[in-house]
Parts: C-alpha cells; structure tokens; sequence
C-alpha cells in the first residue's frame, strides 16, 4: 500500500517536468526552424551556385567525348606530356611564390608586431590597402613596371648598369613577382596577427635568463610563430594553384598553368569533361592541404578573411 | 593586446629591421603609386616620372562609350549584390551567432565556401549552370554570382560585431514585449549596424573588383568594367587602363577609409 502511494507520487511528480521538458522542446524546435529560416536564402545561394555545379561537373568528368562511362578525362593527365608540364609549372610557381612572400612576409610581420600599436596600424594601411585593391590593377602596374620599355629597364639602362633590356616581364620571374606582390597579404595579415598573440613576458624572461636577442628570437619568438605561418603558407600555396588572373596577363604564353589549362579547355576547346576533370583534382588538392592543415594544428586557415 | 616596452633592445639595434620592413612595405605600396602618377602623363609612351602632365586618359576614358557602360554595369551590379547580399548575410550571422543549430560546422563551411573553393571553377561552374538557365550575359546572373562571392565576407563581418554584442539585451526587450522584429530592429541592429555597414562596403568592392567569374558570366551588353579591362590588358598596355586603374584605386581607398571609421566608432 504504502509503496503503490510512494510510485502514484512518483508518477505525479514526473508528469510536471514531462509537460515542461515537451514545451521546452518544442520551443527550441521552433526557434531552430526560425534560425534556418534565416539561413535558408543564403545556403540555397551558395548550393544553387556552387555545390550543384561543382556535382555537375564532376559528373560529366566521369564520361569520355563518346559519351561513355570512362576514366579517360583523369588518366589524360598521367599520359600527355602538356598536362604534366602544366602541373610542373603550377607546383614550381606556387612553391617559388610561397617562398618569395615567406621571406618578404616574416621580417614584415615581425616588425609591425614589434612596433607601438599606433605605428603598426599607419604601416598595416600598406599592407591592407593593396588587399583591396583590384588584382587586374595591380597586374598592370606591375606590366608597366616590368615590361621590355618599362620602368626598371629604363632606369636600369640610364643608370648604365645594363644595355639590353633584361626580359622580366611577359614569362616566368613577371608571373612570379606579380603573384607574391598580390599574396604578400594574405600571409603578413595572419602572421601578424598570431605575431600579436606572443606573450611578450616570455620572451622577457628569457632575455632575464640571460638569452641574447637572437637566441630569444630562434628559440622562444620563432616557434610560437609558427603556426601563424604555417596558415599564412597553407593560404598563399593554395591559392596560387588555381591563380588566373597574373599568369593569364603576364606569362606571355610561356607560362601555362592549372586554371589557365581549365579556361582554355573549356572556352577554347570546348571540351568540358577534361575542363571539368582538371577543377575536380584541383578542389581536392586544395582541399586535402586545408584539411591536412587543420588536422595537424587544428586551426582554420579560412581565419584570414575575418582579420582583413 | 602587449605593448613592446619591456625588452631590452635597442630601436638602433633593430635598424636593419625596420629597413627590410621598410623595403617590403615599399614593394606592397609603390605600384600603386606608380600607376596613380603615371596615370597623369601626357605621353602615350610609359615614361617614369612623366614629362608633361595632361588629364588625357582620363578624357579618353570618360569620353569613351565602351568604357562608360562597363562602368555603369559594374556600379549597378555592384550595388545591387550589396543590396541582396547585405540583409542575407546578416541574417545568416544572426542565425549562425545563436550557436544552437545543430549543424553549424557544416553550415559555416558552407556559407565560407566561396572563399576556398578556386574561383576559376566557380566560374567554369556559374558559366555551365547559367548556360542551361539563360542567366548568362545578364545583371541579373552577375548579381547572384557575386552575391555568392561577397556573402562570406558580409557574414564574417557581422558575425565579429555580433560576438563583441550582448544578445541577453534583446531577450530583455523581448521579455519587455517587444516583437521579434521589434526587438531586432531597436535593440540589436542600432549596435552591430557598423559591422553591417562594414560588411556592405566589403561586399561592394568584393562585386566591382571581381574578375575571374565575370570573364565567364559576363559579356555584350553587361560586360562589366574588369571583363573590359582584362581583354584591353590581354591587346596592350592602354594608358588609358591608368586612369581607369587610378580611379579604382581611389575607390578602394575611399570605401576602407569609411569602413575603418565606421570600425572606429563601433
């Protein structure tokens, strides 16, 4: 008796937080349904124009020009000797500019950490200032600067140092020094923001323990920037591998990479499963870098864009 | 936030620093400025510095038909994709700040994917698509694509002003009776709306600069000002292309001013 009365309360006691615990769960559910009601136009933007076509190409990537299911389009690029000297070019460049801006971008970085907040932010407008501004703009001035009559050479021959005008533009080195002026960016920005995040009381107590200034800079300064680096390496490289714009306007014809390949083989030729093929290797290598990238530092190299 | 006051260098110490700094912040800046001087040069020869001054470029470039519509098809695409993406990308950083969803990660990676995915394929796909849909050669299709473009950039941006923002005021006004979109518009939007208007500068200039998709998407009628400028370059070096440049230029520093204003203040 006096147990069936104690399991009737019990049963009492639990159908209050039931009713609550239900209202409250249909409450949140709404509000999800509100939340993605908000999303829901720009997620449909990006599906509709980039998911679905994304699928789509890689669909018609996977049948030959007879229309037939073959691996024709992917095995192309093991065989033909254009595609493999495309891909040479692609990497060559892409690792030449990453080392360009690593080397322009670090000491940059480093001083604009180390300089009084109000200094570093009139120097950081130099930094942020060519971010912004159009590519294609930048690309000419850098065809002015560059080409056979342009600015370096004329002064390079006025001031004798040389007779013949040096070739800068129009091939390998112009594609190379457009694309690290246009990058710089996009590895100073993360690096210095991380930079930013040194505590300055470690590398106190190291110059307290008697550390020099360089042995504080190799040994604590350094490794805590690396991961800054690491992200600002892992944006610039990625984004070199599908660059267009540079290598379209200032390689002169010699200069044949990825996304040039892609243009060419689907305005030009028309042939969209090869065109389709090459993005497809193209996104999974970029993807597989990012992913590599936040697996071993677990951070997001997308990071950059929110500081720029 | 550290203030380097504590260690013991020297700023003479640091001389060979600031040089190479210097240099590189010379490499970031001068082309820019080349080009703005240049842009004024009578001679239709690249000379540094110019010889004779003259406004001719810019005479050639205003008085030009095909360069004046490319201009007025990038300024209406451009406000355009500002219009649609500013209050969408709003909304999805309002949404994605609540944090409740269950699928923000995937959400998020969606919503940035214009940022990682490579442009060139996005505009081999936009291109591919458009040409099945008819949107090609239209404002239209130009406006959708470079919505997509700017959308992350509006998200991230109201997304950092939403973090700095208390959202337990809004749920004050809502407890007080306000509306939903009452209390949005009232409580929230007067203190992130710097971040929007930040957000819509972005999105703007994301929209005029953009190049890669446009070569695909755009042409005829609705070519738009760099379409135009990328097949001037591919020809030959125009001087006209630095007075446009010039002026893009000036753009683009005039839209960071306000939006480093409007930063300030918030």
């Amino acid at each position: 008796m006096g147990a069936q009365t104690a399991v009737m309360q019990e049963n009492a006691g639990r159908a209050g937080p039931d009713l609550n615990t239900q209202a409250l769960r249909t409450d949140a559910r709404r509000e999800s349904l509100r939340l993605l009601a908000l999303l829901s136009p720009s997620l449909l933007l990006v599906f509709a124009i980039i998911i679905v076509p994304i699928g789509w190409l890689f669909w018609l990537s996977l049948f030959d020009e007879a229309g037939g299911f073959s691996a024709a389009n992917y095995a192309r690029f093991f065989e033909q000797a254009s595609y493999i000297k495309t891909f040479v070019t692609t990497f060559k460049v892409a690792f030449i500019v990453t080392g360009a801006c690593v080397l322009l971008g670090y000491p940059l970085a480093y001083m604009l950490s180390q300089l009084p907040r109000r200094a570093a932010s009139i120097c950081l407008i130099f930094v942020i200032l060519p971010f912004w501004t159009s590519v294609l703009v930048r690309t000419y001035a850098w065809l002015v600067i560059l080409q056979r009559k342009g600015l370096i050479n004329s002064w390079l021959i006025d001031l004798g140092v040389i007779s013949q005008p040096l070739s800068l533009a129009n091939n390998l080195s112009g594609v190379v020094i457009g694309m690290t002026h246009i990058l710089l960016p996009f590895l100073v920005l993360p690096l210095y923001a991380s930079m930013k995040t040194i505590d300055t009381d470690c590398l106190r107590a190291g110059m307290n323990l008697g550390a020099g200034p360089v042995a504080t800079f190799r040994q604590i300064f350094f490794p805590l920037s690396l991961p800054g680096l690491a992200s600002g390496v892992v944006i610039v490289f990625v984004l070199c591998l599908g660059f267009f714009v540079t290598p379209a306007l200032m390689g002169g014809g010699k200069v044949n990479m990825w996304a040039m390949r892609m243009e060419q083989t689907t305005s030009l030729y028309s042939n969209w499963g090869a065109g389709a093929a090459l993005g497809v290797v193209l996104l999974v290598v970029t993807l597989a870098l990012l992913g590599l990238f936040q697996w071993l530092l677990g951070a997001r190299a997308t990071g950059v864009w929110s500081s720029r | 936030m550290s203030e380097d006051v504590g260690l013991p260098i020297s700023h003479r110490q640091r001389l060979w620093l600031y040089c190479l700094g210097g240099l590189v912040l010379l490499f970031l800046i001068a082309p820019s400025i080349i080009i703005v001087i240049m842009s004024f040069s009578d001679s239709t020869l690249l000379q540094f510095p110019p010889q004779q001054w003259s406004l001719r470029w810019y005479q050639t470039y205003f008085g030009s038909l095909e360069w004046r519509d490319a201009t007025i098809v990038s300024v209406k695409v451009a406000i355009m994709t500002v219009l649609v993406a500013t209050p969408l990308g709003t909304a999805a950083a309002y949404a994605i700040n609540r944090g409740t969803l269950r699928f923000n990660g995937t959400i998020n990676a969606l919503l940035t994917a214009s940022l990682i995915v490579p442009v060139i394929l996005i505009g081999i796909g936009t291109f591919f698509l458009y040409a099945r849909i008819g949107l090609n050669n239209t404002l239209t299709g130009l406006v959708i694509a470079h919505t997509v473009q700017a959308l992350p950039l509006v998200v991230l941006t109201v997304l950092s002003g939403l973090r700095s923002y208390d959202m337990n005021q809004e749920r004050v006004a809502r407890s007080l009776g306000a509306g939903r979109v009452a209390a949005f518009w009232q409580v929230t939007m007067p203190q992130i709306r710097f971040s929007i208007v930040s957000g819509a500068l972005f999105a703007f200039i994301t929209s005029f600069d953009e190049v890669v998709v446009s070569l695909f998407i755009s042409g005829g009628e609705t070519t738009t000002l760099t379409r135009r400028m990328f097949n001037a370059l591919r020809d030959q070096i125009d001087p006209t292309i630095a007075a446009i440049s010039t002026c893009l230029i000036v753009l683009s520093v005039v839209l960071l001013s306000v939006a480093q204003i409007f930063g300030r203040r918030h």
